[in-house]
């Protein structure tokens, strides 16, 4: 394996990452507020503040990781990406900001105040929404180099079906992950009414994921045939997700084994993830940032691998502990330890 | 007026603004998880459970400042790549490692902060629970060591060659260790710690002021106050150092802040006062050869004057107003804890003396005011470079149009978590007032209690 090729695995593995935990974060936002408007919030609210409250700051840090390993490991893509990502970009930070302070504001301050807790809902459809946006421009097409100049090409994004086809999958998948999830852990809860409300949840945002990447697929097709063509290649990874899916469905809808069931789930969304990244190589944002044209020097890549094993050695044993103490810990998950301080 | 509108000007304001909010937090941040930890230990130590009260309702509010920083501090990292896209072209390739190693930092800080709020009343041994701390107060810690080296490294940039712009012979160890390293890591270290020892003693003062004295203030005052001693002298300490490592490395910086123009030995250190027409210094406080004994601990030291330098590469020079009021903050922080300190050994003196007590509120406010002076002059000082020697702020910024636009969105938004951060804080507070919880104690004394 090349230092490229295993830079870009290491980047690609913590977005997938950030994009399962923060599903589930943000799809528990938005669950959250739909639940009191439809007056079902005392069914699953404990559920949802009982998982988030300890990790939320753990779901920003993915996040940061990726920002700045992408900076470190192809320094040319702070360039392009910086650039034309400005607006998106800045609009993406300040609902993440907004999101973020009043979650622990609510949560921690004031109790039950519904516009905090509509903010938390909004800001969870629409940050994944604004963040997509960055795998759209990937495709190429949107940004235009004039003089040295950068510019993300509005009128082209905004009217390209490609782009929202993303968009939709962002917002239908984060509901269907978090929902999975969600079912899963109030299963272990055992928390039976929180449980009926999510498995429809999750029975009713699944068949939408998969219209969702239907849709993404055809609209690439017509919007980078190139890219079309090599994940053709790579159809069995697609193939094998899809069998995932509905392994999935299945079992939620015979109210068996969530656990198995969310795992699919996970690997359903790893095998198009992965998928779609490999496919997308050689180029990174096409045509302009390449693989092995823009990569960091040969030095400073030695030492962020070395930095990253290192760093795992210390991660690997901590989110361990924190799983064994909120995740798979019965008596936390059932909620009859005492929370907070 | 005239207001600047070319992307360069903005984005300086925006970076500016934002890191200069972003570190209010951050040094709280830093400190706290520190303070924390001291009160958690005592209480084991000492079997007293109004240092676990105590350490418990610190965490409770530091949650709140923690949620700032991160957001806050997240705005930075995306900020730093849309803002100054050619900057990070470059610098990414040089210092990209410690950049990455914080983001470890935060991860292992992250994980454990979540961690020990919850775990108050989870363990059988409350030392089980106090280890937990300990990753917090590393990394949080280590988090500061590793962004400060990417800003040494804009101030005395090593460990590559540029040629063409292109960047080669990359060592990545010596330019996170550049010159500047030791000194600024530890002056930003130890002057967090103190900031926040002083904001935690203010708030504890505060509440003896308001004729509250309950034995559990004066606990609080009295280990923040010895918190804020040792780190007072640090900070003083190390700040010499700083000066002497300016002198060496970064001349013009001190130069500006001195107003010292013609290169020369037995310089004095001046303060306050304002510069005519003519560069002369009107009113200031002249102490004679103290600047040549900051910059190199000896009277017949020379130091480098600004005539030394192209009028193109010189700092602003309204920096010294900023050095000074860092220094004279420094030095009323020091008094203050050494008097309150010296009152509560020698007992002939109330080390709750109300206007000793006042003076303690205000040294809460006033040291995160110093951070801020520091920190705006050690950047401001550094113009017009962006790294010093190598690339000219003009050359790192973004192109792109909207960063007007931007900076009205954040600004507000900083105005707004400002304000709602201090609401929330003070709501936590009100509602659950330390008589509660210290009453709840006292009932429950002599039982078997686990706080
Ligand atoms: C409560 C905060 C505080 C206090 C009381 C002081 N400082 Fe400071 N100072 C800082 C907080 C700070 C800082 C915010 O942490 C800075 C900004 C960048 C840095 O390295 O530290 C700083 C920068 C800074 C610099 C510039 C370093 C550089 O640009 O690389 C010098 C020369 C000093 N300080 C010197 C002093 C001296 C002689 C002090 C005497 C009492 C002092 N400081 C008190
Ligand atoms: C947190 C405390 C900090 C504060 C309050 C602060 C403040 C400032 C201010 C006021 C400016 C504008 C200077 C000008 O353009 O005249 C600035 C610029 C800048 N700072 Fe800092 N800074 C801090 C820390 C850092 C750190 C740790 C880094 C590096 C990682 C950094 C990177 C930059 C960059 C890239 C610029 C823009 C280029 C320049 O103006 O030189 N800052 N900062
Ligand atoms: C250019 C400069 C800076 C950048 C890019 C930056 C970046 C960040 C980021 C991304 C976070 C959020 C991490 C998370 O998600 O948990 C954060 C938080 C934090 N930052 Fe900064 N930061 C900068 C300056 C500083 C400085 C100068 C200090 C210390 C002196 C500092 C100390 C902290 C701390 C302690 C936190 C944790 C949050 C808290 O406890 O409040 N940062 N920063």
């Amino acid at each position: 394996m090349t230092y490229q090729l295993l830079g870009i695995t290491v980047l690609w593995i913590f977005l997938f990452g950030y994009m399962i935990v923060a599903s589930i974060d943000f799809g528990a936002g938005f669950f959250s507020y739909y639940s009191t408007l439809t007056g079902k919030k005392s069914l699953i609210h404990g559920v949802i503040e009982r998982y988030l409250s300890p990790v939320w700051e753990v779901t920003n840090v993915f996040l940061v990781f990726f920002m700045v390993g992408i900076v470190g490991f192809f320094p040319d893509s702070a360039y392009y990406l910086g650039t034309s990502l400005l607006l998106p970009g800045s609009f993406a930070i300040v609902l993440l900001a907004i999101r973020g302070s009043y979650y622990a504001f609510s949560n921690y301050g004031s109790k039950d105040n519904k516009f905090y807790l509509f903010l938390y809902g909004a800001s969870g459809l629409l940050i994944p929404a604004s963040l997509s946006t960055v795998l759209t421009i990937s495709e190429g097409g949107f940004i235009e180099v004039t003089g040295g100049k950068v510019k993300l090409l509005y009128g082209t994004l905004f009217t390209s079906p490609y782009s929202w086809a993303v968009v939709l999958l962002a917002l239908v998948s984060v509901l269907y992950i978090s929902a999975t999830f969600l079912t899963y852990y109030a299963a272990k809860a055992k928390d039976l009414s929180a449980l009926t409300v999510l498995r429809k949840y999750a029975l009713a945002w699944s068949m939408p994921t998969i219209f969702a990447s239907l849709l993404v697929f055809f609209a690439i097709q017509k919007h980078n045939p190139e890219h079309f063509q090599s994940m053709l290649d790579y159809s069995w990874m697609f193939v094998l997700s899809l069998l995932c899916f509905i392994g999935a469905f299945y079992l939620i809808w015979r109210e068996r084994s969530y656990g198995w069931a969310f795992l699919l789930v996970m690997i359903q969304f790893a095998l198009a993830f992965f998928g779609y990244g490999v496919s997308h190589l050689p180029s990174i944002i096409y045509p302009y940032i390449h693989l092995y044209d823009n990569f960091t020097n040969r030095t400073m890549a030695l030492y962020l691998i070395g930095a990253f094993l290192a760093g795992l050695l210390l991660l690997i044993p901590s989110i361990y502990l924190i799983m064994r103490l909120f995740l798979f810990n019965a008596s936390y998950v059932e909620g009859t330890k005492p929370k907070k301080g | 007026m005239h207001f600047p509108n070319d992307p360069e000007t903005l984005s300086r304001i925006l970076t500016g603004l934002t890191l200069g909010f972003h570190i209010i937090y951050a040094t709280v941040g830093v400190g706290v998880p520190l303070m924390i930890a001291l009160a958690e230990w005592m209480g084991i130590r000492r079997k007293d459970s109004h240092y676990i009260l105590l350490a418990r309702r610190w965490a409770r509010g530091f949650v709140i400042t923690v949620a700032v920083g991160v957001v806050t501090g997240t705005a930075i990292g995306f900020m730093l790549s849309l803002l100054w896209p050619s900057f990070m072209q470059i610098a990414g390739q040089a210092i990209a490692l410690p950049l990455f190693m914080e983001t470890f930092a935060f991860f292992f800080e992250a994980i454990f902060l979540g961690i020990y709020l919850y775990t108050w009343d989870r363990f059988k041994k409350q030392t089980t629970h106090f280890l937990l701390v300990i990753p917090v107060v590393i990394g949080s810690s280590a988090s500061a060591f590793f962004i400060t080296t990417v800003n040494a490294f804009m101030n005395t940039p090593q460990g590559f060659t540029l040629k063409d712009n292109r960047i080669t012979d990359i060592n990545p160890l010596k330019a996170m260790f550049n010159p500047a390293t030791p000194t600024e890591v530890s002056h930003v270290l130890t002057s967090s710690y103190m900031t926040s020892a002083y904001i935690l003693a203010a708030i504890a003062a505060f509440s003896l002021l308001r004729r509250k004295d309950h034995v559990y203030y004066k606990k609080a005052l009295k280990l923040t106050m010895v918190a804020a001693l040792v780190f007072s002298f640090a900070t003083a300490a190390v700040g010499d150092l700083s000066g002497k490592f300016l002198a060496k490395y970064q001349p013009e910086k001190l130069a500006a802040a001195e107003w010292h123009f013609e290169t020369k030995a037995y310089a004095p250190l001046v303060i306050g006062g304002f510069l005519d027409k003519n560069n002369e210094i009107r009113f200031g406080l002249k102490i004679p050869y103290a600047l040549s004994i900051l910059a190199h601990d000896k009277p017949s030291g020379v130091v480098k004057g600004l005539n030394d330098y192209p009028v193109d590469e010189r700092p602003p020079l309204f920096v010294h107003y900023l050095f000074d009021g860092m220094v004279s903050i420094g030095v009323f922080l020091i008094i203050i804890a050494v008097l309150y300190n010296l009152a509560f050994i020698w007992r002939k003196w109330s080390p709750y003396n109300r206007l000793l007590l006042r003076g303690i509120l205000w040294g809460g406010p006033l040291a995160m005011l110093a951070i801020e002076c520091g920190w705006i002059y050690a950047e401001i000082g550094r113009q017009p470079w962006i790294l010093r020697g190598y690339m000219k702020t003009s050359q790192g910024a973004t192109t792109s149009d909207h960063v007007g636009l931007i900076l009205i969105v954040f600004a507000s938004l900083y105005v707004v978590l400002g304000f709602t951060s201090v609401k929330i804080l003070r709501k936590l507070f009100r509602n659950h007032p330390a008589e509660e919880e210290l009453a709840h104690l006292e009932a429950n004394a002599g039982k078997e209690v686990r706080l």
